[in-house]
């Protein structure tokens, strides 16, 4: 798998270099993408059966004009860009990556952008591979995150109430932007439900590390963050 | 027929449904909020917000444009512009809160009303105070309010932050820069020494050779060993600490000679920041629902235990383990925010739950925090749990509790003001 994944990484990173991708003339490693790559996968899935998640998925990125799909809620910051003709390509994903607030005001992609050319290039050449003809080659299983996953079903399940959630987000709202603005303190609104009860009980089971989050999420309970997934799952910037 | 007490009564009645009407428009309930800082206006904001135009919330605040305490320090440090912190109301009114400009000045707390500087007597059913802090007279011997041009305070936001740094810029090469520190309980534990860590800074950059003295009253003070740790790190042998085993309580100041004595010793000093011992902002006393100093308040809703339809949020309040802070105030301001919707309009209300973190910034890049999550007992506000930055943490973990209290900043302000 590894080996088949090397050569079509090559072979795409030469085609790109023939495209006359000026930045990508030295090419991207597509092995040292994926490591790359381990940034990105807290909010976006890519490879067969990826799903949109807190970001959209990246299957068939490039040629594709900016905040296209229409099941994904978009940032307005996004949709305008969108509206204004920005197609993804290697250039324009370069430019993105490397500052996505100088590119794209208000997106609510909490990443202060990847600084080396090096990584970029890695990156951009690992998830070229996902948008060829026929889409989602190679065939691999969609990244995501596994550590936050071993949740009991039944708390995802847990329908919140949003009302109750309104009242528990003045305690988020105070660092997070309820307009899903992000200077430092990632955005938290418009994400899927269920990333954000994984993401809670992550904290809350001091699997991911902060210490004002753990302290926020070890006192809420499993109603409590279903309330609040519920809340800032429907929130209008 | 004689006018019997109850007649009188009956006819003062009928008089005051007659005006009721034109008093209380739409038969809408009121909320009066006095003081538009963290607590009030956050307040103002969600009762306007959540109840839908259901509740008239009016915000009374002297100040066209209010510059906030917290992120001050990183003004006079040269961190931030005294423009970057100051922020204008547009945007409650906006969202549906009359604000109006003046001073509140008295509460009749048996008609309901609050009366303002400019003449207007305001009707409420609920008003909640959330005045901030003044100075307890004669608290430092020499020094009154007459004298915070020659030795500011700097401990309201604003024209105060920008004189202490114009001194600042202006003292001479080795000069002497001295803090009186207030004792407990005041507004933002860690802001004295916040202070002193930027003024060291700005200190280092532009007169290297020069010295800073604390007179504190105080044996310890928040985050002692991060802040110690870090003068002793960036800013060696500038800061000279007088806790109180070393006479730091006992202090004079003389504003026209420019004199500090401490523990008897006479310093002459070329600035001289003195922070005073605080109180509740005066309304609260006026109001008569303080105590001491500061106003004792039902943990379940920010209710004062001398009137239930009168609230008091933040540094005024007295309601347990919770620090002086803005984060506090904004925490305590949603809480109170819920009740009185729920006793106004019947809305759902939810258990109290209260947060606070405090960051700090000891040089650039080098930020600390401290924070804990609290709970409402029949007795007080109570500690739940909480944390502080470590001793020797690395430059990344610093940096990041910088930038996160960037973001906390544009987060709050926008929770406050909208």
């Amino acid at each position: 798998m590894v080996r088949v994944t090397q050569i079509l990484g090559a072979a795409l990173v030469a085609g790109l270099a023939t495209l006359g991708g000026a930045a990508f003339a030295q090419g991207g490693n597509v092995d040292a993408g994926a490591k790359v790559f381990k940034k990105c996968k807290g909010c976006h899935q890519v490879g067969k059966g990826a799903e949109h998640r807190i970001g959209p998925h990246l299957n068939g990125l490039f040629g594709r004009k900016a905040a296209t799909y229409e099941e994904f809620n978009y940032s307005k910051g996004f949709q305008r860009i969108g509206g204004g003709g920005l197609v993804w390509h290697a250039e324009s994903l370069d430019a993105f990556l490397e500052n996505p607030r100088a590119m794209v005001s208000r997106t609510r992609m909490s990443f202060p952008g990847l600084k080396k050319a090096e990584d970029r290039a890695n990156l951009i050449a690992y998830l070229r591979q996902f948008s060829d003809n026929p889409a989602d080659i190679p065939e691999a299983d969609p990244t995501a995150q596994g550590v936050d996953h071993d949740l009991d079903p039944a708390i995802l399940a847990l329908k919140g109430d949003p009302e109750y959630g309104q009242y528990l987000s003045g305690e988020c709202t105070t660092c997070h932007q309820s307009a899903g603005g992000d200077d430092g303190i990632p955005s938290i609104v418009l994400w899927p439900e269920e990333d954000f009860v994984l993401a809670m009980h992550a904290y809350k089971s001091k699997h991911r590390i902060h210490p004002v989050m753990q302290m926020i999420a070890g006192r809420l309970g499993d109603e409590e963050i279903a309330a609040l997934a519920a809340y800032f799952a429907t929130l209008e910037e | 027929m004689t006018l019997n007490r109850r007649t009188f009564l009956g006819a003062a009645a009928a008089a005051a449904s007659l005006s009721a009407p034109m008093v209380r428009a739409m038969g809408k309930p009121r909320v009066v909020v006095v003081g538009g800082g963290a607590g009030g206006a956050t307040a103002a904001r969600y009762i306007a917000k959540d109840s839908k135009g259901a509740i008239d919330v009016t915000l009374i605040e002297p100040t066209r444009k209010y510059y906030t305490c917290f992120f001050s320090n990183l003004y006079l440090g040269g961190f931030k512009n005294i423009e970057d912190i100051g922020h204008t109301y547009g945007g409650l009114a906006a969202g549906g809160v009359n604000v109006v400009h003046d001073w509140a000045v008295g509460v009749d707390r048996d008609a309901k009303t609050v009366s303002l500087a400019g003449g207007a007597t305001l009707p409420y059913d609920k008003l909640i105070l959330s005045p901030g802090i003044d100075f307890v007279e004669g608290a430092v011997e020499g020094w009154d309010l007459s004298a915070q041009n020659a030795m500011p305070h700097a401990y309201k936001a604003g024209s105060q932050s920008e004189l202490l740094k114009a001194q600042l810029m202006a003292m001479p090469e080795g000069g002497v820069f001295a803090m009186v520190a207030p004792p407990n309980p005041f507004r933002c534990p860690p802001g004295p020494y916040e202070r002193v860590s930027m003024v060291a800074h700005f200190l280092k950059q532009n007169n290297p050779t020069a010295k800073i003295i604390v007179a504190d009253p105080k044996p310890k003070f928040s985050k002692m060993a991060l802040f110690q740790e870090g003068w002793a790190n960036h800013y060696e042998g500038m800061v000279d600490w007088i806790g109180d085993d070393f006479g730091g309580g006992n202090v004079s100041v003389d504003p026209n000679a420019m004199t500090v004595t401490i523990d008897g010793e006479e310093t002459k000093v070329d600035v001289c920041n003195v922070i005073p011992a605080m109180k509740a902002g005066r309304i609260a006393e006026l109001a008569g629902v303080t105590d001491g100093n500061w106003a004792p308040v039902n943990a379940a809703d920010m209710s004062t235990k001398a009137d239930g339809d009168v609230y008091v949020l933040g540094d005024a309040s007295a309601q347990g383990d919770m620090p002086k802070s803005g984060f506090s105030a904004n925490s305590q301001a949603k809480v109170c925010a819920n009740a009185v919707r729920g006793a106004l309009t019947g809305s759902k209300v939810f258990p109290a739950k209260f947060s606070n973190t405090c960051w700090s910034l000891i040089a650039p890049d080098d930020g600390v925090k401290v924070g804990a999550t609290y709970e409402a007992t029949a007795d007080k506000i109570a500690k739940v749990d909480g944390f502080i930055s470590q001793t020797g943490e690395t430059a990344d973990v610093r940096k990041t509790t910088y930038m996160e209290s960037e973001g906390w900043y544009s987060g709050i302000t926008a929770d406050m003001l909208g």
